[in-house]
């Protein structure tokens, strides 16, 4: 945390680079005509908690889906715990095999859950260890029923999702995220989707996982949330990011005219 | 009654004997039909172009012309080939089981139907479920295996359980190529006694207990595969 601003962009030369989590260099990606991400750069080191805030529309969900490749990007290179992507020219991967092995490294908490609806909590946490990552049944199942006693849920483990609340399932995702016992966690918007009562049972559980350390990026419009969780914030505006620095620096004293516009409008 | 009886002079024997054979068709054409039918519609979903032209002008063709002249076209065009291969590979004619024909004939005919019901199924699948199995790294088969066909059951069930209905209906069909499922059993017998009215009485009620006994296999597996699924009927939901 006490690099400068350009080696947290990745940009420092000659950095010690055992400890990054997360490398992204230059990262471009079009959609057709349309181009979204316009050159991003970013390092996250274990224990980072990077919040990435902006508008809507700037580029945010395409940021994190480029770095698990469900979305391709168009050029760019992006490194997981010093395992470089090997991408083809245009961007695509170029090894399937280890798209896949790294995404079992990435578990990514989405919006709109996400949960398989036809499997119980028990089922959804259980299913990537059993079948993708070859646990035991026996050992998955206890470590999955610890997981759920520890989003609040281990009560539901026999019930299906759509029979709980978003809140509910949201912290099941979160448990179905941990089973794989990820090197970082992605999170886009996890509150954004959930009755503002429920917003407060899942931010708690994040809060958790930030103290005990845990790497993650997380997309959020929870302001106040980002400011006491993150080590550090990344603005993105069209594509670009346009400010980034400590929580304190980006919210108590944003430099660019647009992130200060973009506080006011969220209410900060 | 005794005409029904199941030893001879009893023809009940040979109407289930023509029972047992259209149900050995009809599951084996339901069966090639959703094996077809799966590949269709993953075909057509993610195939490239020339894929999925074939895939429509197979669907469309089969869904155009009516079952009886496709069962024709189908039987005789396929016994043809398969002889003309034989012999050409210098074996003579060979003799082609009746049951395996009409597998043949009726699945070809399913699997338009089947592809049609599982692609609709495989569409109604919420994008995401198939995201977050591909986001936790499983390859693409086990995506299919383990969510898409899965959550695309309570989708397709319906569907597939019409397609069952009408594949042991068409059983009927293969009458017209001699071969002796039960509605050709029930009409020899009908013939050699004269006992017309009892014969395809007895016909209609061993079709409807099979539509009977699918009914309740169906709802079963609708049940299962609607696991999970808040029921819509009041006072049951949540
Ligand atoms: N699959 C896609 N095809 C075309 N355009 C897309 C696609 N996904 C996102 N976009 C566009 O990319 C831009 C950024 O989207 P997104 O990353 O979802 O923004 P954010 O998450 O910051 O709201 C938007 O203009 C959106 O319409
Ligand atoms: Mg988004």
């Amino acid at each position: 945390m006490e690099m400068g601003l350009d080696d947290r962009l990745g940009n420092g030369a000659g950095q010690n680079t055992a400890d990054e989590a997360i490398k992204v260099t230059d990262l471009h990606k079009s959609f057709g005509t349309l181009e979204v991400l316009k050159g991003v750069s970013l390092t996250a080191r274990k224990g980072d908690v990077v919040a990435i805030i902006g508008g809507s529309g700037s580029g945010k969900s395409t940021l994190l889906r480029c770095i698990n490749f469900l979305e391709t990007p168009s050029s760019g290179t992006i490194t997981v715990s010093g395992e470089a992507v090997e991408m083809r020219a245009d961007g695509s991967p170029a090894n399937r095999r280890q798209i896949e092995r790294i995404r079992t490294r990435l578990a990514m908490v989405f919006q709109a859950f996400n949960l398989w609806t036809h499997r119980t909590l028990l089922e959804n946490v259980i299913e990537v260890p059993v079948y993708v990552l070859k646990t035991p049944r026996a050992e998955a199942i206890k470590k999955a029923k610890v997981l759920l006693d520890r989003v609040g849920l281990g009560d539901k483990a026999e019930t299906f999702p759509s029979f709980l609340s978003g809140g509910q399932q949201q912290r099941a995702a979160i448990a179905r995220a941990l089973a794989v016992d990820p090197s970082v966690m992605l999170f886009d918007e996890p509150t954004s989707a959930l009755d503002p009562e429920l917003v407060g049972e899942v931010l708690t559980v994040i809060r958790d996982l930030a103290a005990e350390g845990r790497t993650m990026l997380l997309v959020t419009h929870e302001m106040k949330f980002a400011r006491e969780v993150a080590t550090h914030i990344i603005y993105l505006y069209e594509g670009r990011i346009e400010e980034h620095g400590p929580p304190d620096e980006v919210f108590g004293n944003p430099k660019s005219p647009r992130l200060q516009q973009f506080l006011k409008t969220v209410g900060w | 009654m005794e005409l029904l009886s199941l030893s001879p002079p009893g023809w009940g024997g040979n109407l289930l004997r023509g029972l047992v054979n259209s149900l050995q068709i009809a599951l084996g054409a339901f069966g090639l039909g959703l094996v077809i039918g799966l590949f269709g519609a993953y075909g057509k979903l993610y195939g490239g172009v020339v894929i999925r032209d074939l895939l429509g002008i197979y669907t469309t063709v089969i869904r155009a012309v009516p079952e009886l002249v496709l069962i024709l076209i189908l039987y005789y065009v396929g016994t043809d080939l398969i002889n003309q291969a034989s012999e050409a590979m210098g074996y003579g004619r060979v003799e082609i089981s009746g049951v395996v024909a009409g597998i043949w004939v009726l699945g070809v005919v399913q699997g338009a139907y089947s592809t049609e019901v599982l692609r609709g199924a495989i569409q109604a699948v919420p994008k995401g479920q198939i995201e977050a199995a591909r986001a936790y790294g499983m390859p693409a088969f086990l995506v299919m295996r383990r969510v898409t066909i899965p959550a695309m059951m309570s989708f397709a069930v319906p569907g597939l359980a019409n397609l069952w209905l009408i594949a042991t209906k068409d059983t009927a069909l293969l009458a017209i190529v001699g071969f002796s499922e039960l509605t050709l059993e029930t009409k020899q017998a009908a013939a050699s006694t004269r006992a017309y009215f009892t014969f395809f009485l007895a016909a209609g009620a061993l079709y409807l207990i099979v539509t009977l006994l699918s009914g309740v296999v169906f709802a079963r597996i609708e049940k299962w595969a609607r696991r999970g699924q808040p029921s819509l009927r009041a006072g049951q939901s949540r």
